[in-house]
């Protein structure tokens, strides 16, 4: 056996596994598309050959979205199972199937290219306090690009962008904001490409620590996880890293940030790279209660519970996904909310792009708003 | 189709060793609808017009077919250039794939630019099946254009990138 694949069955603790299927029962995906089962590509991880598992290709259509590692009684850590089995797969010549034609991939790859004349920075505007050099660095992520490509959906993620500059700013901090920053490789590190994930990473560190920064803040959720469990694991990196959330709850706390009345319904969906693979619930909840006359109805499934949004990593989309999001945005209206708050620039995108879909119907339509765009426009003397 | 991006890079990647400044052969990919620039193509061809073989034609359906991932695509593995020729808006043979081009080329325009890829590197034009001399001179015109500005970065950098890693 593949002694790569071998550790990660050793790691993951898959050799536990006493197939009780809790997790094809809890796997948003199982649920839609009948062919796909955890549970499956565990017992083939541990029983079957090598090649039987990676030429698989449902190893592909997991969202990595950890529900399953949340359900398991024997604590397995399916995901990180995955990871492995995808960077292994990759490297025989299987890969995934990308959404968009693979833009958003080809994108990231082109970004591999150290002397890159990026022009990404048009969005600040003098109402934004900016700086080249400083301790605190606010990272962008692909948010530019992302608006571009999708500017057929109408979404609008830099909002979140502006919105925690400007949080940022009344805080009293001026965070650096790197004009050749690139994408963190999370998505890429996702699709078994480490290769590129490597070079990315690499020149990202180079960028930071030229900066002089030592605290990075993130408002998308899958670059701080990438800075904060992957860069430190394959690169020793020691840098601090914070989600604007954590940074405005304990403002909130210090009393440091005043906020307006909103007189509004709103309900959250947990991102599952802030939920459950970072464990952050309180933080985003504390701030959007903060807000005084808000009142928050949670989903059915919320917190440790919540399901994803139904892609990641660009791979994969498919009707799967699209039934996913409807289950998903349906839930969110039946809690009689208005908005629906998210954190997390992928979430916006998938589930824009799943109302924008003639068959979603009423049920499924209600709108959306980043939680630091809220918290922003709710600031006193706004 | 695996087998064909693999043929793509490895052509590419052999190509890289004489790409200095005096010798510098642009790669140009160009997406050419079936029902006009493809045809005005062949054209040329049968009336023995002369234009570049720097011009490496890939035919789509309709150039409303090109989404933005086919353009960076060509950019990643190394082209220095990228046309998409469409009929023109008026006899597009369905109706509106000639305009939707036009969109698409828009968002693409965009992201190229913001990648830092020079504007002069992708170009959409307009070739209807019966200016078989207007693609000879277009070809001619974008292989001078990609000629003065150079080789991409994007290919050349790549390989830098990955001596500089190894010697770290």
């Amino acid at each position: 056996m593949n002694s790569k694949i071998a550790k990660a069955i050793k790691d993951s603790k898959a050799y536990l596994c006493m197939e009780c299927g809790k997790c094809t029962g809890t796997c948003p995906v199982s649920r839609y598309n009948h062919g796909y089962s955890p549970r499956i590509l565990v017992n083939k991880a541990i029983r079957s050959g090598d090649l039987n598992l990676l030429k698989d290709k449902n190893i592909w259509a997991c969202l990595t979205c950890k529900l399953c590692d949340e359900r398991c009684p024997a604590g397995i850590e399916y995901i990180d199972l995955t990871l492995t089995t995808r960077l292994e797969a990759k490297k025989i010549g299987e890969q995934a199937l990308c959404s968009h034609g693979g833009a958003a991939q080809s994108l990231m790859r082109i970004m591999t290219t150290p002397e890159l004349e990026q022009k990404r920075l048009d969005w600040i505007d003098q109402t934004l306090k900016t700086t080249q050099n400083g301790e605190v660095l606010y990272f962008v992520g692909c948010l530019p690009y992302f608006d571009v490509l999708f500017s057929d959906i109408n979404v609008n993620t830099l909002q979140a962008a502006k919105a925690s500059i400007k949080i940022l700013n009344r805080l009293g901090v001026t965070p650096v904001v790197l004009p050749q920053e690139r994408c963190c490789g999370h998505d890429l590190l996702w699709s078994g490409d480490m290769e590129n994930f490597e070079k990315l990473a690499r020149h990202n560190i180079r960028e930071i620590k030229k900066s002089g920064a030592k605290k990075i803040v993130f408002s998308c959720p899958e670059g701080y996880r990438t800075f904060k469990i992957d860069y430190p694991k394959y690169f020793n990196t020691d840098f601090e890293v914070e989600h604007i959330t954590e940074v405005i709850s304990r403002a909130i706390s210090n009393g440091e940030l005043k906020l307006k009345n909103l007189k509004k319904v709103v309900t959250f969906q947990d991102p599952c790279r802030l939920g459950r693979h970072l464990g952050i619930y309180d933080e985003p909840r504390k701030a959007i209660t903060a807000i005084p006359e808000i009142q928050l109805n949670e989903m059915a499934r919320s917190r440790q519970r919540a399901i994803c949004c139904g892609v990641s990593a660009w791979m994969n989309c498919s009707t799967y996904s699209k039934s996913i999001q409807r289950a998903r945005l349906t839930e969110a209206k039946d809690t009689k909310a208005d908005l629906l708050v998210l954190s997390c620039p992928k979430c916006e995108i998938h589930f824009q792009c799943a109302m924008h879909d003639e068959k979603a119907g009423e049920q499924a339509k209600i709108e959306t708003v980043q939680l630091v765009t809220m918290i922003a426009d709710a600031l006193e003397g706004e | 189709m695996k087998q064909s991006v693999k043929k793509i890079k490895e052509r590419s990647d052999h190509s890289t060793v004489q790409r200095s400044k005096e010798t510098f052969e642009p790669k140009i990919v160009a997406f050419c609808c079936n029902w006009c620039s493809y045809p005005a193509a062949d054209g040329a061809g049968v009336s023995r017009l002369q234009y570049p073989t720097n011009i490496k034609i890939v035919r789509v359906m309709c150039g409303g077919r090109v989404t933005p991932s086919f353009v960076l695509k060509a950019f990643e593995l190394g082209a220095d250039g990228v046309l998409v020729a469409t009929c023109h808006f008026e006899d597009c043979h369905y109706m509106f794939g000639a305009r939707k081009a036009a969109d698409v080329h828009k968002v693409t325009e965009k992201l190229t630019e913001m990648l830092g890829i020079e504007k002069e590197r992708l170009k959409l034009d307009w070739i209807s099946s019966a200016e078989a001399s207007k693609f000879a001179r277009v070809a001619r015109e974008f292989t001078e254009t990609i000629r003065k500005l150079g080789p991409s970065t994007i290919k050349k950098k790549l390989d830098a990138l990955n001596e500089s890693i190894e010697d770290e």
